[in-house]
């Protein structure tokens, strides 16, 4: 597996977390005017990606705080981590 | 007579009491390849992209049902060294809902006779699989799906906890741990099999049809034209197809980001351990939901040993130590006599899980390719209905009554077969 390292609180072992799934998937604005596609879209499509892929955890043992992290699927490294409410990082990688 | 593909079809070699005595007295010299281990060629009616348990069942029967045998399965690996050759092979077909029992006991039957109809010994063992309940609350809801079952036609039944005991002499009764067995439902044709001898045996078979069994093939990408799909890009050249079946578990949405189509499956990590073989212990399956641990042992003596999904996405076939550590635990309450056994061998699969825990098999909006995905941690038991109701659909462009609910579409009109508690633990 791997180690998190917490925004807030530094490098933990992975079962102080839980994961949230994908990252920046936001409520629709508007949902009063969501076509079924539109919904199928947000409650259940995913991108599923292999390789850096932007994702949330909570440190649900530890400060509970939710942020995002940057992890490549495919190896389970983890690129980077920041803050909910910040722009998803620039990373030279797919 | 040479098959479309230009090849002869290979004419399997027959396995028989007979030809082992043969073979035994010819020093074992005249033993084929079972099957032909095939380059790809420039054309075929239809490919299969993904050579596990699922893939294979589907050329076969594209093959043998409907007489497309100018067929390719490309595999990027070897021959079933996906989630194949790393199952637990726990069969049973006691699915709450009609649209599963359909599905999955279609598979059971087809698994009675698997074996002879591929001569291949698939060392199916219908020895029993027992789904406990540890509360009130879960045995009602476990008697309610032995009904339904038994509606359905699916053989089930209830056990209290003394019946538990007879039924498998090694498991712990007591009141006196966490989760006290008071019962369970027990599925009697259900089991486990071989698993490579399942991918092996459908290979043979269809390889043996005309088939073209291609390994050390990945595809990349897929061309399209005019709404269709036209050929698929390999690490081996590009092939041109009509049909492109994809059947790659865990990879499902990387093929099918290939033609921007979007699906609700996400794969995770699951994992299995084996125990040191021992003299025959376990007697049938177990599995329970509420602690989660589900196991078996294999005709080697072996504990077989199955634990949760990890909890987030990845491809790494890796998992956390701490879920194989909570299984153990949860299996030791179960049997405190195992305690002492060492464990062999560890590793994980990657599984596609789908919201509703069912699986999609599926036309799509792109003509010309389907997709068979998303049965995550559950989809052994059903290989052999699968691939048989999968070639439907794709010979014939229209699903069968047995796939019909299985649709892509069903998370756009909400038709969800739900089948996560009903399903009861992961598989
Ligand atoms: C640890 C574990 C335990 C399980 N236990 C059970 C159980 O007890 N009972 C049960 O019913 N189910 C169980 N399952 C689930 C079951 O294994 C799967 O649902 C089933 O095997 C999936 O079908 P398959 O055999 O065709 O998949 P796979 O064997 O994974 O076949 C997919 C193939 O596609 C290939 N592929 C992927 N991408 C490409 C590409 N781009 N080009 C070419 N080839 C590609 C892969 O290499 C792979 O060989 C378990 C799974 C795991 C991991
Ligand atoms: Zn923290």
């Amino acid at each position: 597996m791997f180690r998190i390292t917490c925004p807030y609180c530094g490098p933990r072992e992975p079962t102080e977390f839980t994961n949230g799934g994908e990252a920046h998937i936001s409520r629709p604005q508007h949902p009063e005017q969501l076509s079924d596609a539109e919904w199928a879209e947000f409650v259940f499509m995913r991108s599923n990606t292999k390789g850096v892929f932007a994702e949330r955890w909570c440190h649900s043992g530890g400060c509970r705080k939710w942020f995002n992290a940057l992890r490549d699927t495919a190896t389970d490294e983890i690129l980077a981590v920041y803050r909910v409410g910040e722009d998803r990082p620039w990373t030279d990688r797919a | 007579m040479l098959s479309e593909s230009g090849h002869p079809p290979m004419t399997a070699q027959r396995y028989s009491l007979l030809s082992l005595l043969r073979e035994g007295i010819g020093g074992h010299r005249g033993w084929q390849p079972a099957w032909r281990n095939a380059e790809p060629k420039q054309a075929y009616d239809a490919v299969v992209i993904g050579g596990g348990g699922h893939g294979c069942a589907t050329a076969y029967y594209l093959a043998k049902e409907h007489g497309l045998t100018n067929v390719a399965v490309l595999e990027k690996g070897w021959l079933g060294g996906g989630n194949a050759a790393r199952n637990t092979t726990i069969i049973r077909s006691n699915y709450l809902y009609d649209a599963s029992a359909a599905i999955y006991d279609h598979a059971m039957q087809l698994w009675r006779n698997l074996g002879r109809e591929l001569n291949f010994n698939i060392m199916m063992s219908h020895r029993g699989v027992m789904n406990l309940a540890h509360d009130d609350g879960e045995a009602r809801q476990l008697k309610r799906r032995v009904e339904a079952n038994r509606l359905n036609g699916v053989d089930a039944e209830w056990l209290d906890a003394r019946q538990v005991k007879d039924f498998c002499p090694p498991i712990n009764i007591s009141d006196n741990v966490r989760y006290p067995v008071i019962g369970a439902t027990l599925q009697r044709s259900g089991g486990v099999n071989r698993h490579d001898a399942v991918v092996w045996g459908y290979a043979r078979a269809a390889s043996g049809l005309g088939v073209d069994i291609v390994q050390n093939c990945e595809v990349l990408g897929i061309d399209v034209a005019g709404g269709a799909v036209t050929a698929v890009r390999t690490t081996r050249g590009t092939i041109k197809t009509p049909k492109v079946a994809s059947v790659t578990a865990g990879h499902t949405s990387v093929i099918a980001s290939m033609v921007d189509l979007r699906l609700p499956i996400v794969s995770h990590p699951l994992q299995a351990l084996v125990s040191e073989p021992v003299k025959p212990i376990l007697p049938c399956v177990v599995m329970s939901n509420a602690v989660h641990a589900y196991c078996s042992q294999s005709d080697k003596g072996e504990l077989v040993i199955g634990a949760g999904i990890d909890l987030h996405q990845s491809y790494t076939q890796r998992g956390g130590f701490h879920v194989i550590e909570e299984e153990i635990a949860a299996l030791l309450e179960l049997f405190p006599q195992f305690s002492r056994m060492k464990l062999m061998r560890h590793w994980a699969g990657t599984v596609d899980i789908c919201p509703d825990a069912s699986p999609i098999i599926s036309k799509t909006p792109l003509r010309g390719f389907y997709i068979n995905g998303g049965w995550g941690t559950g989809g052994w038991k059903a290989t052999p209905g699968s691939g048989h109701v999968f070639a439907d659909l794709v010979a014939n462009d229209a699903p069968n009554e047995i796939a019909a609910p299985y649709t892509l579409e069903r998370f756009t009109t909400g038709k969800l077969v739900a089948e996560h508690g009903a399903a009861a633990v992961a598989h």
